[in-house]
């Protein structure tokens, strides 16, 4: 009976320039090497990865579904670098048999240090998959999946969430298994979907370790795992990075044919099914608690936060970052608040870890710094010119009063009333607006016809 | 062991790295006679007073309690570990002045002065030294002839042609770490001979290797490379010393001031530090043949009064210019190894290494810089300065990470050599 759940996490920060201390632009990005990476990543994941599941789908007959959940800083580079990308979720959307979720829409550490962050990062999330997909997300997932019970709370208090996700990690379980719905402790109705560590690790790093007893992993094997929770489970939730599917798992490791085979195989048992994580919460009824004090997450494994604030330095730059917030709030600068968040994003502090840097593992490949101090350094610099930048406005809002403008007021008074302004909306630069209209799409399905 | 520089009459890396190597080895049981020229009084530049070697009892006074299995044999000479001819030049015009007549094997004095053939005799000089250690080792019973650098390699080859043993040769630096491309044909030319006649040539650090591959054609396959140790440092720093509220922010070059430690590069950087803060000294420890020159661009570049010049350090002074520190700026044009970064470490002092270094391949744990990225440079330099939790993170993890770099190890894996070579003979 077990359903597979599939969700993908699909992220792309943007990446830091080479910014030193005599720096003095406001032009924090590397937008060559974000363009080039998310390109890179478009060739060898997004796209093939969204053309093959949209077959799949396709060929069961809306039988095969699967879950995203993608970040606003990765929409934003693929509107600008590979709009393509965007029009195959569109097909994908088109079929009715995916799912988008909602996160913090920076891929940020907001709701660890600022509530009131953490919901306007959600919200505008939530804004954006709507305005571009249709779909307004019920279930909820955060950055690295990190989870506690203050959290689940929170997002029940939000009021627009049935369900909320997090790792599957054994000290929260207990000897309880993962493929069950659960309620987060303190919540009525939310309910809780945990990910299946170990079935959708088997995937996501191991398919491809030629010293694992598994390999290779066939479809008919991993079938037969997933038919072994029969009887004591209800859903198997497989969730991982999109960037499996032939970033991290080149397409030689046989990953896309993996990918193609398993529905085939799953769908054969009959007793077998694929579910959204919506569908997952309206099938299976709680079976039990699961109380979560302390912080969990997806990494490494310790499952903790040690990956992104394990050091004074990972520390010390969140803790400023967030020290700003009532400044870089108060100039109402939509530049510099937006600067702001794209400096939440997550990657900045993993980019600082020194947990693993002597041995030079997987920290190393996402890592475009040569070292973690480096990392802390070039934030650092970029943070010292976003805090000074906040004094000049403040100079220009004297004289704007002065001269009875009211443009700013007018924007305060959009966002009091929870109207979602989009970055850059207001620019001047109609190509350079964030989201694009719709003829946008029109335009890029001709470019993805030509790829 | 032939060798010509051993603590405390050192000039730089070399006599420590010997010091520790042999320590180890004599821990692990290894006997050891070490071959030295005796010590000059003093170098000229620097304001620290050198002990007087005078005779053997000297160094065997000082080193007789540390070391069981080491003895150390002497020879008159005034050889001076990484001197330019200049340099050596300027230190017989030293030993000419203070002790004309113990030098009166030496010939013309004029003729150094005047410089007109000084390379010839400084041949002259190594070709001494391989003479007397030839004697020597007709006195002594030993296995494997280990020569540190170029000014033993002739000692070297003559004690294993006369012995039939395997010479080993040590390469702690080479001519075109020292001079860059304005080597010196003669130096070049012992080197390279001393590294075909060896059975093994241990070179301190791949970058090193390269070099030696690269530049003195030597089969890759007779090249190890043995990283330097780190002396353990177990102190607790005084507490009346340390934890003083300064207001300026001290920044540390310590090393040889001579074209290879690219100290222009140190104070290029500073003079951009200084242009965007102000509460910061910049401290220059260490003498050499560019050293006047230094002084001469600190003035220049109008930040003559936040550079102040020690002069040469040794010991207790070098332990308290550590203390004072805040950052440690090693910009090496070119370092085969390097030990220097690993002791400011030890002394709790984070450390910016350039990249052309053997030390950058063994220290996770250390800001790296191009030599010539001034721009960079002093970028790091106040970071480290205006940041202090990126000089905890640098302590905290470049402590642990020197810990495992060991000495014993470095010895151990010398002794896996010697074990090659007399297997192969």
């Amino acid at each position: 009976m077990p359903s597979v759940c599939f969700y993908f996490q699909v992220h792309q920060p943007l990446r830091l320039r080479h910014y030193t201390a005599f720096d003095s632009t406001d032009q924090y990005f590397d937008d060559y090497k974000n363009a080039s990476i998310c390109r890179k990543v478009a060739n060898k994941c997004y796209l093939p990865a969204n053309r093959l599941l949209l077959e799949m789908i396709r060929k069961f007959e809306g039988r095969f579904k699967v879950a995203y959940s993608l970040t606003g800083v990765l929409l934003e580079q693929l509107q600008h670098y590979s709009p393509e990308v965007i029009s195959t979720f569109d097909a994908l959307t088109a079929t009715g048999c995916v799912e988008y979720l909602a996160e913090t829409y920076y891929h940020s550490l907001s709701f660890l240090y600022s509530r009131d962050e953490f919901i306007e990062q959600v919200n505008e999330h939530i804004e954006t998959i709507e305005y571009l997909f249709g779909q307004r997300p019920k279930v909820f997932r955060n950055t690295e999946l990190i989870y506690n019970n203050d959290l689940a709370e929170l997002v029940e208090s939000m009021e627009c969430f049935d369900a909320i996700i997090t790792e599957g990690a054994d000290h929260i379980l207990s000897s309880r298994s993962p493929d069950f719905i659960y309620r987060p402790k303190g919540c009525d109705k939310l309910k809780l979907l945990l990910k299946n560590y170990s079935l959708s690790d088997d995937i996501a790093f191991r398919f491809s370790n030629r010293s694992w007893p598994e390999w290779p992993l066939t479809a008919e094997k991993f079938t037969r795992w997933v038919s072994n929770v029969n009887g004591n489970g209800n859903v198997v939730n497989l969730f991982m990075d999109y960037e499996t599917f032939g970033e991290h798992q080149w397409i030689d490791t046989g990953i896309f044919d993996f990918v193609r085979h398993l529905p085939q195989e799953l769908l054969k048992n009959p007793d077998n099914n694929f579910k959204t994580p919506s569908e997952v919460v309206q099938s299976y009824e709680p079976v039990g608690t699961v109380d979560v004090p302390n912080v969990i997450s997806w990494a490494d494994t310790e499952r903790d936060l040690s990956a992104w604030l394990g050091n004074p330095m990972q520390s010390n730059a969140i803790h400023e970052l967030y020290r700003l917030e009532g400044k870089i709030k108060q100039t109402g600068d939509e530049k510099i608040i937006a600067d702001w968040r794209k400096l939440q994003s997550s990657d900045h502090f993993y980019y600082m870890c020194t947990k693993h840097f002597s041995d030079g593992d997987v920290h190393k490949y996402f890592n475009p710094y040569d070292s973690p101090y480096d990392s802390y350094i070039n934030f650092m610099n970029v943070l010292g010119n976003l805090q000074s930048r906040c004094v000049r406005p403040a100079l220009v809002d004297a004289s704007k009063i002065a001269d009875g403008a009211s443009i700013d007021k007018d924007s305060t008074k959009q966002k009091r009333l929870g109207v979602r302004v989009f970055p850059r909306q207001n620019s001047t630069d109609a190509n350079d607006s964030f989201p694009l209209n719709r003829n946008r799409k029109i335009r890029t399905r001709k470019t993805n016809k030509a790829f | 062991m032939l060798g010509w520089e051993f603590p405390p009459f050192i000039s730089g890396g070399l006599g420590t790295a010997c010091y520790g190597l042999t320590r180890a080895m004599d821990r692990l049981g290894i006997k050891v006679t070490f071959v030295l020229p005796r010590m000059v009084e003093s170098q000229y530049t620097t304001h620290v007073k050198l002990l007087t070697p005078g005779s053997q009892k000297a160094i065997s006074s000082i080193k007789g309690q540390e070391f069981k299995n080491v003895r150390f044999r002497t020879i008159d000479s005034p050889l001076q570990s990484y001197s330019s001819a200049d340099f050596y030049r300027q230190q017989l015009k030293e030993l000419l002045r203070r002790r004309h007549d113990k030098l009166s094997k030496i010939t013309a004095a004029s003729q150094f002065i005047s410089g007109s053939d000084y390379s010839g005799n400084m041949y002259a000089e190594v070709q001494r030294y391989a003479a007397i250690a030839t004697q020597l080792a007709e006195e002594e019973d030993f296995d494997v002839i280990h020569a540190h650098d170029w000014m033993t390699f002739p000692a070297g080859v003559a004690v294993a042609a006369m012995s039939g043993k395997p010479l080993v040769v040590h390469v702690h630096s080479t001519e075109f770490d020292r001079s860059g491309e304005h080597v010196n044909q003669m130096i070049y030319d012992i080197e390279r001979m001393g590294m075909e006649q060896a059975n093994k040539v241990i070179a301190v650090s791949n970058f090193t290797r390269n070099i030696i591959i690269n530049r003195y054609e030597i089969d890759g396959a007779k090249v190890e490379v043995v990283y330097n140790g780190v002396e353990q440092n177990s102190k607790v720093a005084s507490s009346d010393d340390i934890h003083i509220d300064k207001n300026e922010k001290v920044v540390l070059f310590l090393g040889r001031i001579t074209m290879q430690k690219g100290p222009e590069y140190f104070l290029a950087a500073a003079k951009k530090v200084l242009s965007v803060m102000n509460n910061v000294k910049f401290v220059m420890a260490g003498s050499g043949d560019l050293m006047h020159r230094a002084i001469e661009i600190a003035a220049e570049l109008g930040i003559g009064h936040k550079v102040l010049f020690t002069g040469f350090l040794r010991g207790d002074d070098v332990r308290k210019i550590y203390e004072m520190a805040d950052l440690y700026v090693m910009p090496s044009v070119s370092e085969p190894f390097g030990i220097a970064p690993l002791e400011a470490l030890g002394h709790d002092v984070p450390v910016i290494i350039s990249k052309q270094s053997g030390v950058s391949e063994v220290l996770k744990h250390a800001l790296k810089v191009d030599f010539w990225d001034v721009n960079e440079i002093a970028n790091k330099m106040i970071a480290v300065l205006r940041y202090p939790p990126l000089g905890i993170t640098l302590r905290s993890h470049g402590n642990f990470e020197i810990r495992k770099l060991r000495w014993n190890d470095t010895a151990t894996k010398c002794a896996k050599i010697y074990e090659e070579t007399l297997v192969a003979v």
